[in-house]
């Protein structure tokens, strides 16, 4: 006898599936109002995939085609940004951005942006080559000129998902992690019955959000309905390099070739931690699982970024890494409703991650048509500030510390983080409970030594306040346990 | 700021760091007659790395006997026990000031500093990691440095794969090999870039051969697979450029990976410091008194450059102790801008050779350490002051994997200045 199906389902209101940063910002936005809301993603962490790999960029939005869904959203995402981020307590620094041109070609190409930066809305200024130099004495003597954004930004994109959801649960949105939707079936009543690997829910509206997947769950729901539709993802694979905070000076803008027709083309920028990135590339793959960084890639990538910047010291790589761009086959974003109570956000690649807080808007004014909305007096916007060492004069450290011993305790020596900031980042709501997960919250394993160092601590307190036994807890997701047995102990013992 | 509120200790020696060279140093400053002595160690227990390292072959050239790691650490302890020196456990030094004072913190200290006189770094070394060396493909777990699994094994007493491969030939990862094939593991085989192993001979024949685990030379990893855990590695053999040879690959299922690529000196805090760095080490330019560019602060040990033997690492650490004694005491002889120096530098055939600067008035014995770019068999080492030259010294053999030491008498000097070069001659 299976009980299960003798109870009614647990049901919600909205069900979103994909909690990457379009996922966890539409969860925020929906917060606002008096809804029962449950975030889904089949990864053990909130924005683990293209969230988690891309480059980090909050964009002017000079560059899409006017009138397009993603000049649009990039623009209006854009100005979201500086009040959200304060609100969430989110690294933003907005560095303005640099797109040179170099040769006479790109120089006429540097007029054609600035012109659809006007029709887009978006501030811009040519710069001579001189005037360039003086703002980035490290960039090509070959510049000629270059189109200054400075609405452009750099933000923490780990930072900014895991504030969204956390913000999203504090205002009463459930989140379920490790548990894969396989389900999406219309019922008579027209609400949607959502299967899992772990369960099953009702929902009057489905927001599919569901990142390099969601061409395949907006099928699949259309399927269930008679309807026959060919949403395609197809992953766009970038690699990129990661090089250690070496000098805050050493360029300060985010620099971009003129874009191509693959892309934006290569970037070399600096993060908000004072590290730079490098990249990224734009290669199609057929696979959605393909991760894989290639030597032939990454040589292209800093040539092309050596062509920008030529004195990149090569010493400071310390990591390289991959992300897929979720393309849609027409190339444009889809913010759709083809059926009453599914809003599909689909092919959500470069600038998704600024317009992922202008699409949350949008998903608000189309779930309205499945959902009354009325506003949740209760809401708050704000997410409690982090406490960072690192950022504090010494005399409010000592202070701090003084009144939390545990924030005394340095893990990582890299980045300067301590077991009081971790044990921090594993309580709080949407908590971490990887290794990666700590990593991405609050940085050790971000530097130099790439965890070689504290790794054995991070484990350590995981396992302390998870309850597990240190095996147990794994790098990235279920299957990447980093250690295996206690030595001495065997199976048969 | 107002010192008081951050808790500002004044000491006259500040030692960053409890290995091998940190413990030595404090206890040859003492028996030098500084008083006022902090250690100061980022874990919880004083050994530093000794503490993992359970194997024997410590202690051969220092106390005429094999000792393990920890047993090699508990002798320098208890060295220092005997004498005052404060030692404080779970105290990251996280910046040193240019006026020397050394801020650290810990659960049971606060935030806080200590101002010095003088101050011995003794931070050790990092391990080159997997992003360093930019191996492609995939990221799964089961890839990590050989230091960090000889932690969690030797330490926090867990095993970390069951079908193993070896990236490096360096010394860690030929024990790593023997560690892992004692606890159970099956180690595939050692590879190494260079055509010639980067550990020394004894571990070659006693975690490698003893075991039967095949070393590939001029071969490296070109590929890792593997979506959750690493499942399986693709090895390609190189040329003489470290081009990868077509038709060699060779795969391997693994799920895990050690990598033992090379220690890198570990030399933040000097670096924010703006000490002036060695362009081949990766530590510091120092003298012969292991003095770096900012006076009295000194350093020793790995973090200055890289050692094969932990006793070399302390004895370095000595020299560094009785020199940072002798500034205390105002007795090391200030470098004026117009005292002779005599700079050194590494001719044909030598990676490096510290130390960078000689004061020919300041000491009556120079100890010049050194490594080899490849190795050499029946050679002979000149040493040359100004283009002339003033030694030759035959050799039967010269390994990189062997650092080289080489004493110079005050009267072998012909010129108190100029440049000192060192090359490798046939014989």
């Amino acid at each position: 006898m299976n009980r299960t199906q003798e109870q009614p389902l647990e049901s919600f209101d909205g069900v979103i599936v994909g909690a990457g940063v379009i996922g966890a910002a539409v969860a925020r936005a929906l917060a606002r109002y008096r809804l029962s809301l449950l975030l889904l993603d089949r990864e053990s962490d909130v924005g683990t995939v293209t969230s988690a790999a891309n480059s980090a960029i909050v964009h002017s939005g000079y560059d899409p085609v006017p009138g397009s869904l993603k000049a649009k959203m990039n623009v209006a995402g854009n100005r979201l940004f500086p009040e959200t981020c304060r609100q969430l307590d989110v690294d933003l620094k907005m560095i303005g951005s640099l797109t040179l041109a170099i040769g006479d070609e790109e120089v006429a190409v540097l007029d054609e942006l600035a012109a659809r930066a006007a029709q887009n809305g978006v501030p811009v200024e040519i710069l001579s080559r001189a005037e360039v130099l003086r703002r980035e004495p490290n960039l090509t003597p070959e510049v000629r000129a270059a189109l200054f954004a400075p609405t452009a930004g750099i933000v923490n994109p780990f930072e900014l998902t895991v504030a969204l959801a956390e913000n999203a649960v504090q205002n009463g949105v459930t989140l379920r992690l490790n548990e894969e939707v396989t389900r999406v079936a219309p019922a008579p009543d027209g609400w949607y019955t959502v299967t899992t690997s772990r369960g099953a829910y009702r929902t009057r509206a489905l927001v599919n959000a569901a990142g390099l997947h969601a061409d395949t769950l907006a099928n699949a729901a259309l399927a269930e309905r008679g309807r026959s539709a060919d949403y395609e993802i197809r992953p766009r694979k970038g690699e990129y390099f990661v090089l250690d905070h070496f000098d805050p000076e050493f360029i300060r803008h985010t620099i971009f070739t003129v874009p191509t027709q693959k892309g934006k083309g290569i970037l070399v920028t600096p993060t908000t931690h004072g590290n730079y990135l490098i990249g990224p590339s734009a290669e199609f793959t057929d696979r959605k699982d393909n991760f894989a960084t290639t030597d032939e890639t990454l040589a292209r990538v800093l040539a092309s970024a050596q062509k920008l910047v030529p004195s990149i010291p090569t010493r400071q790589i310390i990591r390289q890494f991959a992300g897929l761009r979720a393309v849609e086959k027409r190339g444009e974003f889809v913010i759709d409703r083809p059926a009453p109570g599914l809003i599909n956000l689909l092919g959500i690649q470069s600038p998704g991650l600024t317009a992922s807080l202008a699409i949350a808007e949008e998903v608000v004014n189309l779930i309205r048509n499945d959902v009354p909305l009325e506003e949740n007096p209760d809401f708050d916007p704000r997410r409690r500030p982090r406490v960072r060492l690192a950022r504090m004069a010494p005399l409010d450290r000592a202070a701090y510390v003084a009144e939390h011993p545990s924030f005394g305790r340095i893990v990582c020596r890299c980045e300067d983080v301590s077991e009081g900031e971790i044990v921090d980042a594993i309580r709080r709501p949407c908590g971490a409970t990887t290794v990666d997960g700590v990593k991405k919250r609050v940085r050790p394993g971000f530097g130099k030594c790439q965890g070689g160092f504290c790794q054995p601590q991070v484990v350590r307190i995981l396992a302390r306040e998870l309850g597990r036994k240190p095996e147990e807890i794994p790098l990235k997701s279920p299957g990447t346990e980093i250690l295996l047995e206690r030595i001495g102990e065997t199976d048969d013992a | 700021m107002t010192p008081d509120l951050l808790k500002t200790e004044t000491f006259d020696l500040v030692v960053i760091g409890a290995g091998s060279a940190g413990l030595a140093a404090a206890s040859a400053a003492a028996d030098a007659g500084v008083e006022r002595i902090l250690i100061l160690e980022k874990e919880d227990f004083p050994g530093g790395i000794l503490l993992q390292c359970v194997h024997n072959g410590f202690g051969l050239h220092r106390y005429e006997q094999e000792l393990t790691g920890p047993e090699y650490a508990e002798r320098a302890l208890s060295e220092l026990r005997r004498k005052r020196i404060d030692l404080r456990c779970g105290a990251m030094v996280l910046s040193i000031t240019p006026d020397k004072e050394v801020r650290y913190s810990g659960e049971k200290y606060g935030y806080r500093a200590a101002r010095a006189k003088s101050v011995v770094c003794a931070t050790g070394a990092d391990e080159r990691t997997r992003g360093a060396i930019r191996i492609p493909g995939d990221r799964p777990a089961g890839v990590m440095t050989a230091g960090l699994a000889q932690h969690y094994m030797n330490l926090d007493g867990y095993t970390v794969g069951r079908r193993v491969f070896i990236l490096g030939s360096g010394d860690i990862g030929l024990i790593m090999a023997r560690r892992v094939t004692l606890e159970g593991g099956k180690v595939l085989g050692v590879a190494e870039l260079m055509p010639y192993s980067n550990g020394l001979a004894r571990n070659i024949a006693q975690c490698l051969n003893d075991f039967d685990i095949p070393l590939y030379l001029s071969h490296t990893v070109r590929e890792i697979r593997g979506k959750k855990r690493l499942e399986q590695i693709v090895l390609s053999q190189v040329d003489e450029n470290f081009a990868f040879v077509p038709g060699t690959d060779k795969t391997f299922d693994v799920d895990t990976l050690l990598l033992s690529v090379g220690l890198i000196p570990s030399n933040r805090l000097l670096t924010e410091l703006g000490v002036r760095l060695h362009p081949k080490t990766g530590g510091p330019v120092v003298d012969e008194t292991l003095q770096t560019s900012i006076p009295g602060i000194f350093s020793c040990g790995n973090s200055l450059h890289v050692h094969d033997l932990a006793d070399f690492v302390s004895m370095e650490g000595e020299n560094a102790g009785r020199c940072a004694a002798l500034y205390i005491q105002e007795k090391l002889g200030a470098e004026s801008g117009d005292s002779p120096v005599v700079r050194t530098e590494p001719g044909a055939g030598i990676g490096y050779l510290l130390p960078s600067v000689l004061h020919a008035e300041r000491a009556e014995e120079f100890l010049l350490k050194f490594r080899v770019r490849k190795p050499y068999r029946d050679v002979a080492l000149l040493l040359k002051l100004n283009g002339r030259l003033m030694k030759k010294i035959k050799k039967p053999y010269l390994l990189p994997a062997e650092m080289e030491n080489l004493r110079l008498k005050k009267e072998e000097l012909p010129e108190p200045s100029g440049t000192l070069t060192l090359e490798v001659a046939d014989e």
